[in-house]
């Protein structure tokens, strides 16, 4: 188990270096483009231009500038935006981390919760009235975007409802870090949250209620059954645990995704200054610095979610475990 | 003496795409405390199905479950989940043909047995889990101690079926169902795990189901027998009835294709040629007729029962056209 654990951290710092190297190459080395000239962005006077080109050394070769690169991103941290004249790249990722951290992982702790109750609930209660309501209302959350689920949280939080004593605990837009406080962080989170939970809640809802029914029909629970154990034995304990694997890669996939930037909608829809706004900045502004930085971050996350995952699937299925 | 279990007029019934398929008609058995009756047949002749409805585990959504069966005179069909789980496990163990898949992929071994006992008696964790080793010593797991450990993945088919007959035994159950135990072992393994279940079932004072299509097992371990064929029972009667004097044409058949014991093994065996009638028939005469070498134009009509104490058949075919078709191998 700590071997496979061990081995599997490994593997994840082998793929990260592999990614910040195919990163630099994209970037950097993608013949018939000078990237001096797309660091320094749009309009660059060409003594700027020159002056990138000292600085990152992209007269000399490649392996060296791919070790300049990574000094300047990891160790030194004085990656500059050109664009945003003389913006510090990677204060600014670190700021906008915990942001997305935090509006990520309580919409998953809510969306995890919610689907489990859904699948569950459905499965358990298959082909009455309940499973065929949580369904509908399932489809209905994955079929509504996020930006327009947000827009209306707005309204009715925000204005139309926020003098009464339904909405008026709800701070105005914008993150309120846990350092700051509490309950404030809580606050200002808790709708955002609801509002990315929704979709995920329906698809992991479904894709659960699914895994489950298909468990059912297993030889496994027919001994189960025949054991005598409870329903609710037979559910959480045996159909439950086998239909968890499937539930798991999306989580990892998931997760990774959103807290690399995928939440990007959310975070603007109620002025959360995370990962996902700031690389959307960046692209609009061909900001390329900042662009390196949030892709290099956010494929780490994506990779450490997987090990993540990895390791949660050994955890799970011991046939997984070698 | 009054039968442990007394099933009478059976009749299953599923939900299909295509309607109502009835898969089991009009089916009676009983079983006698501490007797081995084998139910025999093809593949898809209704003997798991017939079992599977008695106890309550085939989707009550989908099946339609009729007729009388008792268990130690209660009834005990279409009971609520709530009364038949006190009966599962406890008095009524089953065993299920694919030891592969029959167990929990994520549990050790000994907890899926452990938790069996815990679900009908009021033992603690250590407890359960000492009676769940000394249960894999008897049915001869190698090493017991670390095999409650085990991942039902970590061991060998043969080895997990023993698991699977242990939990089985764990509630000193009345009646064991056995669905095809052996079929998906290899055959050195199934002996000793027929000899081991014998063994066993003697041991714990539990009646034995045993379903299998194999007439070898069956003159191995069974003290009478039920053969069926297109979800009905065809012939009934003891071991010794069936196989000195059977009656009916597809136990015919069953008999004539078990290797002999001795002498030279005959490159083919002689099957019965031909397929069972599909589920959804609903033709009226005897459905071996299209198979049967004595089939008559009045076997289109629905056959007749043959009765002689507790050698039964549904045939047309009486004693002297029997004899000249077959002449009953009487013993030497
Ligand atoms: N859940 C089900 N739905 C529809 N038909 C079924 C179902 N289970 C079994 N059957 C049908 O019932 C018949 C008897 O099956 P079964 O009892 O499993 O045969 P076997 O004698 O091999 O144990 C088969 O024709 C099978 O197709
Ligand atoms: S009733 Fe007729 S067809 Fe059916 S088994 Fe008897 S002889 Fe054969
Ligand atoms: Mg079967």
């Amino acid at each position: 188990m700590l071997a496979t654990i061990v081995a599997r951290l490994g593997q994840m710092v082998f793929v990260m270096f592999g990614i910040s190297v195919l990163v630099f190459l994209i970037f950097f080395a993608t013949p018939g483009s000078d990237p001096a000239a797309r660091i320094a962005g749009r309009n660059a006077s060409p003594e700027t231009v020159a002056q990138i080109r000292e600085d990152f050394g992209f007269d000399r070769p490649l392996p060296v500038q791919y070790a300049v690169m990574m000094k300047r991103l990891f160790v030194t941290q004085d990656l500059t935006s050109f664009v945003n004249r003389g913006q510090k790249v990677i204060p600014e990722v670190l700021d906008a981390i915990p942001a997305t951290l935090s509006l990520v992982s309580g919409a998953a702790v809510l969306w995890v919760l919610g689907s489990l109750t859904v699948g569950v609930a459905a499965a358990a209660l298959r082909d009455t009235a309940v499973d065929r309501g949580l369904m509908i209302l399932s489809l209905i959350g994955i079929s509504a975007p996020v930006f327009w689920l947000g827009e209306v949280m707005n309204l009715l939080s925000q204005s139309r409802y926020h003098d009464t004593w339904l909405f008026s605990w709800v701070p105005g837009l914008g993150y309120v870090p846990l350092s700051d406080s509490v309950s404030g962080w809580f606050k200002a989170l808790v709708i955002p949250w609801i509002t990315l939970a929704v979709l995920y809640i329906g698809i992991y809802g479904r894709v659960l209620r699914a895994n489950l029914i298909e468990a059912y029909s297993e030889d496994y629970i027919r001994t189960a059954r025949a054991k005598g154990l409870s329903p609710t034995r037979i559910m959480l304990r045996h159909a439950l645990r086998t239909s968890l694997l499937p539930f798991v890669t999306m989580f990892g996939l998931d997760f990774g995704a959103l807290v690399g930037g995928a939440a990007l909608l959310t975070e603007v829809v109620f002025g959360i200054n995370g990962i996902g706004r700031l690389t959307f900045h960046a692209l609009q502004n061909l900001d390329l610095p900042v662009i390196l930085a949030t892709v290099i971050y956010a494929s780490f996350f994506v990779v450490a979610a997987n090990a993540l995952v990895d390791v949660l699937y050994a955890v799970i299925d011991p046939r997984v475990r070698a | 003496m009054s039968p442990l279990l007394d099933v009478r007029n059976l009749r299953v019934a599923f939900a299909t795409d295509g309607g109502p398929v009835t898969a089991v008609h009009d089916v009676s058995f009983t079983v006698q405390p501490g007797e081995v009756l084998a139910i025999v047949g093809e593949s898809g002749s209704g003997k798991s199905v017939s079992l599977l409805s008695v106890l309550g585990l085939v989707d009550r959504r989908r099946t339609v479950v009729e007729g009388q069966a008792t268990f130690r005179g209660e009834p005990i069909l279409n009971l609520s989940e709530r009364v038949l789980r006190r009966i599962r496990g406890r008095e009524i163990a089953l065993i299920s043909q694919d030891p592969m898949t029959a167990l929990t992929p994520v549990h050790r071994i000994g907890d899926q047995i452990a938790e069996q006992i815990r679900a009908h008696e009021r033992v603690s964790r250590q407890a359960a889990r000492d009676r769940a080793v000394s249960l894999l010593r008897d049915v001869n797991i190698p090493m017991p101690e670390r095999a409650v450990d085990r991942y039902p993945h970590e061991l060998s088919g043969g080895m997990r079926q023993r698991a699977v007959i242990a939990m089985a035994l764990s509630c000193n159950p009345a009646l064991l169902v056995a669905d095809e135990p052996t079929t998906a072992l290899d055959t050195t393994v199934q002996a000793q795990v027929l000899d081991m279940l014998r063994r066993l079932s003697a041991q714990h004072d539990s009646s034995v189901v045993l379903i299998t299509h194999d007439m070898g097992v069956v003159a191995e371990m069974a003290t009478r027998v039920a053969v069926m064929y297109a979800g009905r029972i065809v012939e009934t009667g003891t071991v010794a009835e069936l196989f000195d004097d059977p009656w009916h044409p597809y136990t015919w058949g069953l008999l004539d294709s078990i290797p002999p014991l001795t002498g030279a093994r005959p490159r083919r065996l002689p099957s019965i040629a031909g397929m069972p009638p599909p589920p959804g028939r609903t033709e009226p005469g005897c459905p071996f007729a299209p198979r049967c070498r004595a089939a008559m134009p009045v076997c289109y009509l629905p056959p007749p029962e043959q009765v002689a104490g507790g050698h039964r058949a549904l045939c047309v075919l009486d004693a002297p056209a029997r004899a000249a078709l077959r002449p009953p191998r009487v013993a030497a």
